[in-house]
């Protein structure tokens, strides 16, 4: 391939039988490309970047590429300079201002042209168009990020508001909540929206491979390394290379993995196995977590040095139960995601459906709700969703706590210990039981009046003397 | 008598109106002929503390290259003729201004 600023056509030859113009191909690019000479020169631009900036290729060609760009970085540390300083490609956020007095939000990566001999002959820039992503963060206000999280409580609206902060650094950042809360989601997002996003975003459950395996998995292998290895792997590490690595699970990470993946995230070195060579990765580590790693810490189950380098940036997801009106909009949400999937035109929610999806608490938050929501959504053959479309379990649980606020209903955080948990499960069934003897008394014997008073059904308030011993088993 | 200004970067005129740190008013007669060049350093950058100067100063013309259309609108509203997306070395760019001989869009440099 050779370019030159006289030259009209580019042309690639030895890629096909026959040479095929450069400009083509760049052109179905949906990212906006530019490429300067040395003197930062415009060489060439493809028809997205037409687009963006106003100029056509002909008008730019030759012109300083600051004055076809008008990009913020041109009066503030011109990016081909900062190119020549570092090795290696520049990605950054940024905004242009275009022939038609327009500023475009845009994130541009520069990467210098080598040519055989690797000298730089010419240098590259893909500018990427961010009006989309901020049009979808901005209409959908603070209820919705990247179109996939939402909520409009008090605390999703904190999380919202952080998110963009977070994503601008390059720090660890530890997401912990109880499972269903949307850990990956954030995680995603997080990437999304950072620097990194066109880098690669690789995920690894450390819960689901077995330790040996994991290790090979994280932090690859060289040829024959053990029995086996048959050929090199690079590990995901090395695959999340200039991009983000997930780390889900990350509490049931072994021991001796934790150790590995400290001195990682010391040096950005990395040890593959039966490698004698340290491997320098520029990667960004997000883990997530549902168990309490303070707690695992203190019982030596989880290194605290490690707990320590993962905690730069904590994102604690609320529980469901804790979202409070996220619950009715979430199911509206799911509502019209499930609809055309199962070619259903359902309305809505009857009243007494509604009540019954509000009062539960939802141990397996999101994802609960939306398992809920696929299964009632099946099963409805009317246009609104009744008590009868919900599965069953959700019902037994709604004759017991319907009517209860959510919040205090829901169940306690996974993160609690095992002792609290047992404690407010007796603290309610002693309270329930008190309940059910109180309103027996007061409606002198008369089980259907009792029931009423406690707002639930005879039989169930029958099934629940039963229960407790209030009468005889059989 | 017209007094015009043009936002600078070096010896260039700056890319973007909004960032430029340094401007260049100059005073011309009728005739063309320039009878005052006067630069100015600002202290920060910013497309309103722009503005503000160029009212101000009593600016005619405002010659300069990448402009928000919000700033465009004001400046037109507050009856100042501006000239963007000009590009070029500040010295043509004063040379054309002062002869009144520039319009939108115009190019002042040798290709290639």
């Amino acid at each position: 391939m050779h370019l030159s600023i006289e030259s009209a056509n580019y042309l690639i030859r030895g890629l096909m039988d026959s040479s095929i113009e450069l400009h083509q191909i760049l052109d179905e690019v949906p990212i906006g490309i530019a490429a300067f000479d040395l003197d930062r020169k415009m060489v060439l631009l493809n028809r997205k970047l037409e687009a963006l900036t106003g100029f056509s290729n002909e008008e730019a060609r030759s012109l300083q590429c600051r004055y076809v760009l008008r990009s913020a970085l041109c009066h503030r540390g011109c990016l081909i300079k900062q190119l020549l300083e570092r090795n290696g490609p520049i990605d950054t956020e940024s905004d242009l201002i275009n022939k038609n007095r327009e500023k475009i939000p845009v994130r541009i990566t520069a990467a210098p042209l080598n040519d055989v001999n690797g000298s730089i002959v010419g240098f590259i820039e893909f500018v990427e168009d961010l009006r989309p992503l901020r049009d979808c963060l901005h209409e959908d206000g603070p209820f919705f990020f990247q179109g996939k999280l939402i909520g409009k409580s008090h605390e999703m609206q904190r999380i919202f508001r952080i998110l963009p902060v977070i994503a601008q650094t390059d720090s660890s950042v530890l997401i912990t909540g109880e499972t269903g809360t949307g850990k990956d989601f954030i995680a995603e997002a997080i990437h999304q929206s950072s620097n990194r996003a066109k880098g690669p975003f690789i995920k690894v459950n450390c819960g689901a491979l077995p330790e040996n395996l994991l290790e090979s998995e994280l932090f690859g292998h060289e040829k024959g390394a053990f029995t086996g290895a048959v050929e090199q792997k690079p590990g995901r590490f090395r695959l999340a290379n200039m991009g983000s690595l997930y780390l889900t699970e990350i509490g049931d990470l072994p021991l001796n993995l934790q150790v590995k993946l400290l001195s990682f995230l010391d040096d950005r070195v990395l040890h593959p196995l039966g490698s004698t060579k340290g491997v320098h990765v520029d990667v960004r580590v997000i883990a997530a977590t549902h168990r309490n790693l303070e707690q695992m810490a203190r019982d030596g189950l989880f290194r605290q040095d490690l707990l320590f380098r993962l905690n730069v940036i904590r994102l604690h997801l609320p529980p469901l139960g804790k979202r409070g009106e996220d619950i009715k909009m979430l199911m509206e949400h799911f509502l019209q995601i499930f609809n055309p999937r199962f070619k259903k035109k359902i309305a809505g929610f009857t009243d007494e459906a509604k009540h019954v999806l509000i009062g539960y608490p939802y141990p397996g938050n999101v994802r609960e709700l939306r398992n809920i929501l696929e299964y009632a959504v099946n099963f409805c053959d009317g246009s609104k969703i009744q008590e009868k479309h919900l599965p069953e379990y959700i019902l037994e649980y709604d004759s017991s706590m319907i009517g209860l606020d959510p919040v205090s209903t829901a169940e306690p955080s996974r993160i609690q210990t095992d002792s609290v948990v047992q404690r407010n499960q007796l603290s309610w069934i002693d309270t329930e039981r008190q309940m059910i003897l109180d309103a027996i008394i007061k409606a002198r014997g008369r089980r259907s009046q009792a029931a009423k008073m406690l707002g639930m059904g005879r039989s169930t308030l029958w099934r629940k003397m039963k229960k407790y011993g209030v009468i005889p088993q059989n | 008598m017209a007094k015009i200004l043009i936002p600078l970067l070096g010896d260039d005129i700056a890319p973007r109106f909004d960032l430029a740190q340094e401007v260049l008013i100059i005073v011309t007669t009728t005739e063309g002929e320039i009878i005052e060049e006067r630069p100015i350093v600002l202290s920060t950058a910013s497309a309103e503390g722009l503005c503000n100067l160029i009212l101000i100063e009593k600016v005619d013309t405002v010659v300069c290259c990448g402009i928000e259309q919000e700033y465009y609108e004001y400046l037109t509203w507050k009856k100042v003729k501006v000239i963007d997306s000009v590009i070029g070395p500040c010295e043509r760019i004063v040379f054309e201004a002062a002869r009144d001989n520039l319009q939108s869009e115009d190019v002042l440099l040798e290709r290639g």
